[in-house]
């Protein structure tokens, strides 16, 4: 344990290191939080009646969801770890005493959450105070928001844990970028990074809500506004635990099969 | 002219040689504003319009900007690129060659994987121009033709803003991705929806508006002034000032060493 501890660390504290780019990205994610604001409230003028969440539901969501965007997205692969693979560079991770799998998984969770811790305070402080029908709200009960950080690091596990089958895919494939991006796209859309799942049409957002992907953004999201809450939020962390074991469970038993047959490209 | 259809027949040839990754590489972009199209049927199957635009027309709109954003992406692509070249020294090679830097700089690279994309843009706008009502005069084909080439100016003159500034920076600056991408993802809706400010701030700093929903009223019938179906060759006035910026970047910039 105490080695992925340090490994934690070097990458956390290797990621802090670039400032500039993360004010950058500020800027960029909360420009982007608002537009994406704009466009739902221009729909729900239209007709409030046929909005599945509140608004100020929707707004929680959308300012969250930009805040810990490197925490969510599936689409922030770690290229390193790819061009290990492709490269051969991999024959030197092997000879180190430490299991692969959860080397890469912490790696990977350090990465994002660096980001995120970097990232989020200011979006989220400005985000407090931007004018009323936009204004980010606290969450309904300090219960809920106990669920709603629970869920966050859940989800964060699925998130890694679903990027994990997809390095692992390229010990099989030497998987083309764009099987990377398709794969990223689908889950992303089905975690309800463009739009939240309760604004899919019924029998998708049936299917949709029993799928791995309802467990990455999409639980601590809707948790956080009390879209779910009580049991239904007990439920659903349920949920998130059953497919963070079962991709976990996936992933390991195909590295090992992966690495028992594994060829190393190159001299 | 011809030296650029050479090095165009090169990178085609290239991005043959791996045809498999190329097509997943395509299809890969294909998904991506896939995605986006998904989520904007949904909505409407949802609201069935918003201020007054149905789907079809929506659609016009998204097919236009993707159409313009992809043409500018696939040529620009190098523009996109451009903090890498400087900061590995490949700008300081072309800087030496006897020909407009700019050229040589388009012609580093072209990305034709973009084409997935493009195909999506024609595919739905095919099906909304059809569907969505327009009466068609030859001055409204004019429009919409207006309308992709002075978005795939606007979106390409971003991209060498974008290119410009890392004149100074060195590093891109992940800021202007909010009008190139953002740009894009956000042009699926026709401006005006998000509200005064922001279609004033597209109308007179960034003229995307000028590409997408002043002629898009114009096509609609909801405006019939002149000014709205010329106003795409207003966002052609753009083009100078980037011009400028890059040429001021580049009086400025004085390599990054070896």
């Amino acid at each position: 344990m105490k080695e992925y501890l340090a490994l934690f660390r070097v990458r956390f504290i290797t990621s802090l290191q670039y400032r500039a780019a993360a004010l950058a990205g500020i800027a960029t994610q909360f420009a982007w939080g608002f537009m994406e604001l704009l466009a739902f409230s221009a729909f729900y003028k239209v007709n409030p009646g046929a909005f599945p969440m509140e608004f100020r539901q929707v707004v929680t969501y959308i300012w969250i969801q930009q805040a810990f965007l490197a925490m969510f997205m599936v689409w922030f692969y770690e290229n390193e770890i790819f061009a290990a693979i492709q490269s051969g560079a991999i024959a030197y991770e092997l000879v180190r005493p430490v299991d692969l799998y959860n080397r890469w998984f912490s790696s990977s969770v350090a990465n994002r959450l660096a980001k995120a811790v970097l990232r989020s305070m200011p979006i989220l402080i400005v985000a407090f105070l931007v004018p009323p029908p936009l204004r980010m709200s606290l969450p309904p009960s300090g219960g809920q928001f106990a669920l709603f950080f629970l869920s966050t690091f859940l989800a964060l596990g699925v998130v890694v844990s679903f990027n994990m089958l997809v390095y692992i895919s390229t010990f099989y494939t030497l998987s083309p970028v764009g099987a990377r991006i398709i794969a990223a796209m689908l889950a992303d859309f089905l975690a309800g990074s463009i739009i939240p799942l309760p604004f899919f049409p019924a029998g998708f957002r049936y299917v949709a809500e029993l799928l791995p992907f309802a467990a990455m953004q999409n639980m601590p999201l809707r948790i956080y506004s009390g879209h779910i809450s009580g049991t239904a939020a007990l439920y659903g962390i349920g949920f998130q635990i059953v497919w963070l074991i079962t991709l976990v469970g996936l992933g390991k038993f195909l590295m090992k099969h992966a690495l028992r047959r594994v060829v190393v490209q190159g001299g | 002219m011809r030296l650029y259809l050479k090095f165009l027949s090169m990178h085609v040839k290239s991005q043959m040689q791996y045809k498999v990754s190329f097509f997943l590489t395509l299809l890969g972009e294909f998904s991506a504003s896939f995605a986006a199209l998904l989520g904007v049927w949904f909505m409407f199957l949802r609201f069935h319009e918003v201020e007054g635009f149905t789907f079809q027309q929506i659609l016009v709109c998204l097919g236009t900007i993707l159409m313009s954003s992809s043409l500018a992406e696939c040529f620009g692509r190098s523009f996109d690129r451009f903090p890498q070249m400087i900061s590995n020294g490949q700008f300081d090679r072309i800087l030496v060659r006897p020909r407009n830097e700019i050229l040589l700089v388009l012609w580093s690279e072209v990305d034709f994987s973009r084409f997935g994309r493009l195909i999506q843009a024609v595919i739905v706008l095919s099906y909304a121009l059809f569907t969505c009502g327009i009466g068609w005069t030859w001055l409204k084909v004019v429009t919409l033709l207006l309308m992709i080439g002075g978005g795939t100016v606007v979106f390409f003159c971003l991209l060498l803003v974008y290119a410009g500034i890392s004149f100074f920076t060195i590093e891109g600056l992940e800021f202007m991705n909010i009008l190139t991408h953002g740009g894009r993802e956000f042009g699926r809706y026709p401006y005006a929806i998000y509200g005064d400010r922001v279609l004033k701030f597209l109308t007179f700093v960034v003229p995307l508006a000028l590409v997408q929903y002043y002629p898009l009223l114009y096509l609609l019938d909801l405006e019939t002034s002149f000014m709205y179906m010329l106003s795409p060759l207003g966002g052609v006035l753009f083009a100078p000032p980037a011009y400028g910026f890059w040429r001021f970047g580049l009086r400025r910039y004085t390599s990054t060493g070896s």
